[in-house]
Order: structure tokens, then sequence, then C-alpha cells
């Protein structure tokens, strides 16, 4: 009962968040970085930040994951980090050697006023950058928005650095993966070459977060988008953009520096989303949609409607990133199930009409909400005044599962205590079978667990 | 070595080779990859283990979120410290300051929870944004009647280890406060242990043996109550992880209160706390009873850990560890297991410490402070070690890199302390060294 501080009684909370349901802006940004070829991302700020987002990533992804740091002193905090960070572009060009450095600032950077883009141009005349080397920048102070917005603002920095508009058209779709696992960004590109579609994934983590074991370390692995795609991603002919929180900024930033026109979807998670994903796809490469993704369509639907007597009216609560859960909870309507609580630590005014939208007339006793106070404290007190069949989540659920007693399915950011995730993707037709068996299985399992010995039988 | 930062040479040397002394308590070079972490992440962690005490993250969301139940600290009955509470700054407090925030907080926690005491933790932000913290602290202290603690935690303000001595500070405002206490006259407090997987109660189990009270934990299974008497005890037994020595030595000056050093990892070193603290109280009976335990746990233990050591032989260890002392005690329990320590380094390590490692290693080991992966990928290289022994950074790169991996840091599951740690110990070298899963690497 590790949970029984939990009250029942929901009262507002003005100055309080208990057990975030997000995390801050840099790891985000450090993060998107990952999937840009030969990139070491860079923390500016104390040694502490970068600790901690080094640790939580690795964690997640059970993989080495690099970044460097300015390494605050109190004197920088006094009289600013220029210094540092000019150091820190030197040493880390001649010992790390990556062909980009992605810098993202911290609270403690923000909060004293340094200016990257600045900084950055003065290391530029000094001549700290070597020939064909590069340094991006974005700003991603913690104290607004989270992870996600950090993911956001880093993806749009390197799409304002790089993409360029030659004029010169290319048959080619750009894809803004969000922040979704690795497996999930080779399930995006598996689905887009079904499709005979030309495309340039950015970001994409998959071979650099989950590399294969050689007995080699390497710094750089081989995955991530590399200078050269980002840059042709300006002479595209239109940009699918996955998550309005995660992708959006970056489309539009395509679109207005290159005039690449762009459609947002959501992440492709479950069946209604996977369709308008695949229907963006087929618009923007100007391809019509292939039997072999028809037919996956096809198996996804078999299975919901096989195993729809068990699926309906469970009540599940969710948290996590906006980008993420709007889609799986429109799969959860989709299948009759209905998610009841939902809970974003995400900032964003279009989290609230979204998810009415998304959850129509069919759930009206859902609750849902985003921002500051809407944490796991929250989601709690919401399950004690009346308990759910499932709940859907980061590991941070863990808790509230084993206090209450309720079958979990993880999903989100971090997962920490879990493997899968990187390997197996939720993304796609196929990837909506995976989140079935998933549901099922926990649901089952506990349906053997429970059920009197009379009626516990081989068929369920 | 070019493939190291320049300025980084003097934090190295191969013992044997480099006559000088190593350089340490530097602060890390701007750019590198540093694994080290910040004053509040090290406040926090010593702390953290006080489990009937409110902990109030004062900052922006992510260092709270980073440290929600970030060790496995043990708990025999209250859970309040596991639970993540922040005041999630945000823009407008940054500009107009997060006083008000940060009372409304506490007060609300303090009516819901009713901890016996209360620990706010200013980061990096605060510092700069120049919040009373401990005007706000004073203040809620006078409403709630409880003492609510400010721990200055500036993460940018040292290392890990600054952050210790701030954590100490907060104690030592607990401590003394309960006067009310007449202890037995063989009483200790144990400091400097977090009860990760329950080693504190392994070591309250041989103590009890000995005929020793104990007064107080700090911080491991910690409680508020306990830690205001704690002065009432007549000796301090101060794991050596350095991170409680300072409130040690206060106690000493304040209270006259002695300390000794001790380490609980591996057999010489578990006996030898034991053996100090028999005699410290120069009683024979003790004595007695402290042979005995040895007596008895060793007998079972040796011939427990022959086959292990058999399989163990000879083989090559790398250490990157936070404390220099846990290294220490690291090679010195290596030995026993037949096995040597190529590479040595730590995060946070004193000339001291450093002296005390190269005196005890074989000529050819490297020691290094404040090291990054690519040092310590390039070190098992040359090397050749078989195993490494780290924290959660460190593993997967251990194991990229083929090599068998224990964790010595906050992810274990399994004491590592006591007689039954070292077991436990000998059983994970053995387990990850030996795992058939190496010989599929190509
Ligand atoms: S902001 Fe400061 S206190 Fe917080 S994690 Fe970073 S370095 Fe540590
Ligand atoms: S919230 Fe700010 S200070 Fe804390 S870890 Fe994140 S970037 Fe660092």
């Amino acid at each position: 009962m590790i949970l029984r501080h939990t009250t029942k009684e929901v009262k507002e909370r003005s100055a309080l968040t208990v057990n975030p349901a997000k995390t801050c802006q840099p790891i985000g940004a450090m993060y998107a970085a990952l999937g840009v070829h030969g990139c070491l991302p860079h923390s500016h700020g104390s040694q502490g930040c970068c600790s901690y987002h080094r640790s939580t990533l690795t964690r997640h992804y059970k993989e080495p994951v690099m970044a460097s740091t300015s390494s605050f002193t109190e004197g920088s905090s006094v009289f600013g980090g220029q210094a540092n960070l000019l150091q820190a572009i030197d040493n880390i060009f001649g010992i790390y050697d990556p062909d980009i450095i992605a810098v993202h600032s911290t609270c403690l950077s923000e909060t004293i006023g340094d200016d990257l883009g600045q900084i950055v141009g003065k290391a530029k005349d000094d001549g700290k950058i070597p020939e064909g080397k590069h340094v991006v920048q974005a700003s991603t102070p913690s104290y607004v928005g989270s992870h996600v917005t950090g993911y956001a603002n880093m993806v749009e920095a390197f799409i304002k650095y790089f993409s360029f508009n030659t004029n010169e058209k290319i048959r080619q779709v750009n894809l803004l993966s969000g922040w979704v696992e690795p497996s999930d960004m080779r399930e995006i590109k598996r689905i887009t070459e079904m499709m005979n579609i030309k495309s340039v994934l950015f970001p994409d983590t998959s071979d650099v977060l989950d590399t294969p074991m050689t007995g080699k370390y390497q710094m750089y692995p081989k995955g991530g988008t590399t200078v050269d795609e980002i840059v042709s991603m300006g002479n595209s002919m239109k940009t699918v953009a996955m998550g309005e929180w995660c992708s959006k900024k970056a489309a539009i930033m395509l679109d207005n520096k290159c005039k690449v026109p762009f459609s947002l979807t959501d992440i492709p998670i479950g069946l209604s989303a996977t369709d308008r994903f695949v229907q963006a796809l087929s618009t923007a490469g100007k391809v019509s949609i292939p039997d072999s993704i028809s037919e996956e369509r096809g198996r996804l639907v078999d299975v919901i409607t096989d195993m729809h007597q068990y699926l309906y009216g469970k009540r599940v609560a969710l948290w996590g990133d906006p980008d993420t859960l709007l889609p799986l909870v429109e799969f959860l309507v989709d299948i009759d199930m209905k998610p009841v609580y939902i809970v974003s630590g995400t900032p964003g005014k279009a989290f609230e009409k979204r998810m009415a939208e998304v959850l129509g007339e069919k759930v009206p006793e859902a609750k849902f909400k985003n921002g500051p106070q809407a944490d796991m404290f929250l989601m709690h007190q919401w399950i004690k005044e009346e308990p759910v069949d499932l709940l859907i989540g980061n590991t941070y659920g863990k808790y509230i599962s084993r206090d209450e007693g309720i079958p979990f399915v993880r999903m989100g950011f971090p997962i920490l205590d879990r493997i899968g995730h990187s390997y197996f993707p939720t993304v796609g037709y196929s990837g909506a079978i995976r989140i079935l068996e998933k549901m099922l299985g926990v649901l089952m399992d506990r349906q053997d667990a429970t059920a009197p010995e009379e009626s516990f039988e081989l068929v369920m | 070595m070019n493939q190291f930062l320049k300025d980084r040479e003097t934090q190295i040397v191969t013992k044997g080779k480099h006559s000088a002394e190593i350089a340490c308590e530097k602060k890390s070079l701007a750019g590198s990859v540093s694994q080290r972490a910040c004053v509040f992440c090290g406040s926090r962690v010593v702390l953290y283990p006080i489990a009937d005490a409110l902990h109030v993250i004062h900052g922006p969301v992510g260092c709270a979120s980073y440290t929600w139940d970030i060790r496995g600290a043990l708990s025999s009955g209250p859970q309040l410290h596991r639970l993540s509470f922040t005041t999630d700054l945000k823009e407008r407090d940054v500009v107009f300051g997060g006083e008000k925030k940060l009372y409304h907080a506490l007060c609300e926690l303090i009516d819901k929870h009713q901890p016996k005491a209360a620990f706010v933790f200013s980061t990096c932000i605060i510092g700069v944004i120049g919040d009373d913290v401990e005007a706000v602290c004073r203040q809620v202290t006078r409403e709630k009647g409880i003492d609510v603690i400010p721990v200055m935690s500036e993460g940018f303000n040292g290392t890990k280890k600054d952050g210790y001595k701030i954590a100490c500070g907060a104690l030592s405002k607990l401590v003394g406060t309960d006067d009310s206490y007449k202890p037995s006259k063989y009483s200790i407090n144990i400091l400097g242990d977090f009860n990760l997987a329950g080693e504190l109660w392994i070591l309250a189990e041989y103590y009890k043996k000995l005929g020793v009270e104990l007064v107080s934990c700090m911080t491991g299974d910690g409680r508020v109550e306990q830690i205001r008497r704690a002065h009432k005890a007549t000796l301090n037994v101060v794991q050596c992880s350095g991170s409680m020595v300072h409130l040690a030595k206060e106690m000493k000056e304040k209270y006259g209160i002695p300390f000794m050093k001790v380490s609980y990892f591996g057999i010489e070193d578990m006996s030898d706390a034991l053996y100090e603290v028999a005699r410290f109280f120069k009683d024979e009976e003790m004595m007695q009873n402290a042979r005995e335990l040895v007596r008895e746990e060793i007998s079972q233990l040796l011939p427990a850990l022959q086959p292990y050591r058999q399989k163990l032989e000879g083989k090559k260890a790398a250490i990157y560890v936070g404390g220099a002392f846990k290294a220490i005690s690291l090679v010195k329990a290596l030995r026993l297991l037949g096995m040597k320590t190529v590479v040595v380094g730590s995060q946070t390590g004193n000339a001291d410490d450093y002296k005390l490692l190269k005196e005890l290693c074989d000529d050819g080991t490297i020691i290094v402070d404040d090291s990054n992966p690519n040092e310590l990928s390039e070190f098992v290289k040359l090397t050749g070690a078989n195993l490494f022994i780290g924290g959660v950074k460190e593993r997967p790169i251990a194991h990229k890199l083929g090599l068998g991996f224990c964790d010595h840091n906050h992810e274990r599951k399994e004491a590592l302390a006591g007689y039954v740690g070292m077991m436990n110990f000998a059983k994970e070298v053995y387990a990850s060294v030996t795992s058939p899963v190496w010989k599929f690497i190509k």
C-alpha cells in the first residue's frame, strides 16, 4: 500500500503537483537529437539535469545514451554560460567528434538569460565549428511545456537549420514521426515502403536506441536521419506530420521556410488513426493503398470482432502524452471500451477540445484533464471514487495498479521496468493488434486468476 | 592517450607507471560526457529514505520527476517518501517568484499528510530567481508546528558530494531536539546506510546479536523521532561512503560523540565493522559475541563461495562507482573471489581515497577520477576486463562491450552488505561473467 496517502476526496489544488504525469523539456530535446545520425545532444546547464536525462533515457531504452553538458558552476550562473558553451563546443569537436552538436537549454541557462543563438554564432565566428560540422540549438526551459514540447522544439530547430528549398522538387514525402519508440519508427518506414513511397522519416531513433549487440561500443550508431536527408526535406512534395504537440511546429516551419505543404495527422495508433494516416500517405505520395495494407487492416478488424465480448464496456484509465493519448483513446472507443479517466501533464489548449471530440457521445462519464495539476495523484483519486478495469500508461502506474489491484498495460514514456516497447511497435494496424493482445492478456490473466473454481474453464 | 580530453590527463593514473598523485575534486570540464550528478541529487538521495517526513521539491517539474522513488531505500513503515511532491514552477513563477506557491503547497501537504517533519529542496532555478525559501520554511514551521527544513541544494553549486554536506546540515537541525530519551550505555547510530534492498535490517540484526542498541539510522528506514534523539547515542558508526561524515564530525564537536568509519561490504570489512564497535565499548562479552557471529557466518560463507571462486579465478574487473570508498571495499571483495581489479574509478573520490586505492591495487591498474563513457570503454579494451561494476548509465555500455555487469548503485535489488551480501555479490558476479550469452557475440 505505497499510495496509502491518496485520499478519495478531490480538492482543487493550485500550488502543488503530486506524482507528475510529465517531465521537463530538455529530455525531449535530447531524444529528438538522438534520432539524427552522428549527432551528440548537449545540455546547456548544470551537470545534474544532463545526468538525470541520460539516466532516464538509458533506463527506458536500455541503451547507452550520450550527451554532453556545459557543467555550469556557481560562476556561470552569475556571469552567464557563454564561456562554458564555447569551451564545450571546442572540447566536443576535439574529442567526441560528432557531425552535429544539438544544444538545448535548461531552466537555469534560460533563467539567467543565455542566448543560445548568439553564443553559437560566436562559436562560428571564432572558428570553433570545424568545416562540414554543425551546431543546432533549441530553447527548452522546463518551466514551460513538458518533455513533449522540448521534443517538438528540437525537431523544429533541425528543420530550421538544415532544410532548404532549392526549387528542385523531388518525389519524396516528409514524415515527422512524433515521439514514438524506435520500433514504431521502423514500422512507419515499413508501411511507407509497402506503399511504394519514397520518404524521409525524421527523427528516426531506430538503429540508434535498439542497436544489435556486437561486442563493440559505438558512440554514433548507424541509425538516425542523415544531414543530407534533413536538407532534402525542403524539396519534398509534402509533409505528413504525426501529432499536434510533437510535430506541428516543424511542419509549419517546413511550410513557411521551404513551401512544403503539410497534413497533420495523429500518430497512427489504433484503427481510425491508422486509417487516416494511410489515407494521408496515399494522398501525399499520390499512390493508391496496396492490398497488403488493406489485408493488415482486415486482420485487425477480425481480431476486434473475435474479442469484442471481452472488451466492451471495460472501464479504462489512461495517462501520458497528448499525441499518443488521443489516438489511443479513440481506439478504445472504436472497440467499445470506456476510457473514463485521462490525464496528461503536458499543457496545451487543444487537448480538451480534441479529447471531447474523440470521446464523442460514447463515454459521457469520462473525466479528462491536462496541464499542471493533471497528475497521477488526481488519476488515483478518480479511481478511488469509482474503479476501472484496466490502466494504460507509463511505468508510474504500477503503484496504483498494485494498490488497487487493477490490470495494467504499459505504454508511453518512461517504461523503466519492462521490455518490448523498443522492439515491438504499437503503431499501424499490426501495432494495434499488439495493443489488443496486451490488453486482452492482462484482462484474461486476471479473469483466470480470480475466477471461482467452479467457473474456471479451459476456454474463457 | 590522445583519445582523452587533454585537460583530464592528470585525473588518470596507472599504478606502477605514474608516480604523480591523481588530480581529483575538480569541476568537470565543459563539454564532457560526465557521469556526475548535481548538488540537489546528492541531498535528495541522502534525505530520501526518511520515510515519515515530507520531501517537497521546489523547482520546475523535471527535478522532481527524475527523483521520484529514486532508489530502493526500503521502509518498514510509512511510505510517504516514495511520493513525488513539487511546486512545478511555471514561467509566471520564474518571473514573479515562487514563494507563495511554496507556502501554499507546504500548508496543503502538511494538513493532509501530517508528516513528522518536512524537507524543502531548492533546485538551481530557485537560487537564480532568489526565492527566500528559508523564510517560507520558518513561517510554515511557526504556523504548523512541525520542523520545515530548507535544503538549499541548488544543483550548480558543486557536485553530488556537496549535496551530501547540505543534507547533513539539514539533519543536524533535527538531531538534538529530543532530550528525553535514555538509551543503554552500548548504543550507536548507523550513519550513511540507505537501506537499499533492506541492507540496514541485516546490519541491525548483527548489532543486536552483539548486544548493541540502535538509537537511530541515518538515513535508511529513517524516522524523524529517532533522528531527534540521535545525540543520546554513545557512538556514531559511519558507512564510509562519505555522505554522512560531515554530520558525524558535527555531532562530535557539538555533543562529544566519537565516530568511526566502517564498511559493510566484503568479509574483511564487515567483520572489522563489528570488531571495532566491540573494541570501542571495551566489553569482553560483546567481543565474544562478535567473534562468535563472525566465526559462524564465515564458516558457512567461505565454503559456499568456493565454487564461485574457482570459476572466477583470474578474471578481471573494472569498477566505476559514485563514492571511492565503495571502490576500495569492492577491490577487496573481488580479491576474495580471485578476481583482479584492472580499472577503478569514482565520480567523487578525494586524494586520500585514491591514495588508498593505489596502495591496494596491483601494478598496471588504471585509476581514474570523474570519467566518461569513451574513456571507460577505452580502458576496458586496454585491460581486457571481464566484468564491469557501476551504475545505471554504465550498464548498457558494459553490455555493448560484451562484459558482465554488476550494479552497485541505485538499481540493485539484492543486498550486498554483510555476509549474506557477499554471497549475493559472488552469485551476481558469477552469473554475469559466466553467462552463456557472451559466447553468442560475434
Ligand atoms: S536543475 Fe539543478 S538541481 Fe535540478 S537537476 Fe538540474 S542541476 Fe540538479
Ligand atoms: S526541470 Fe529544469 S532544472 Fe530540473 S532537470 Fe529539468 S531542465 Fe534540469
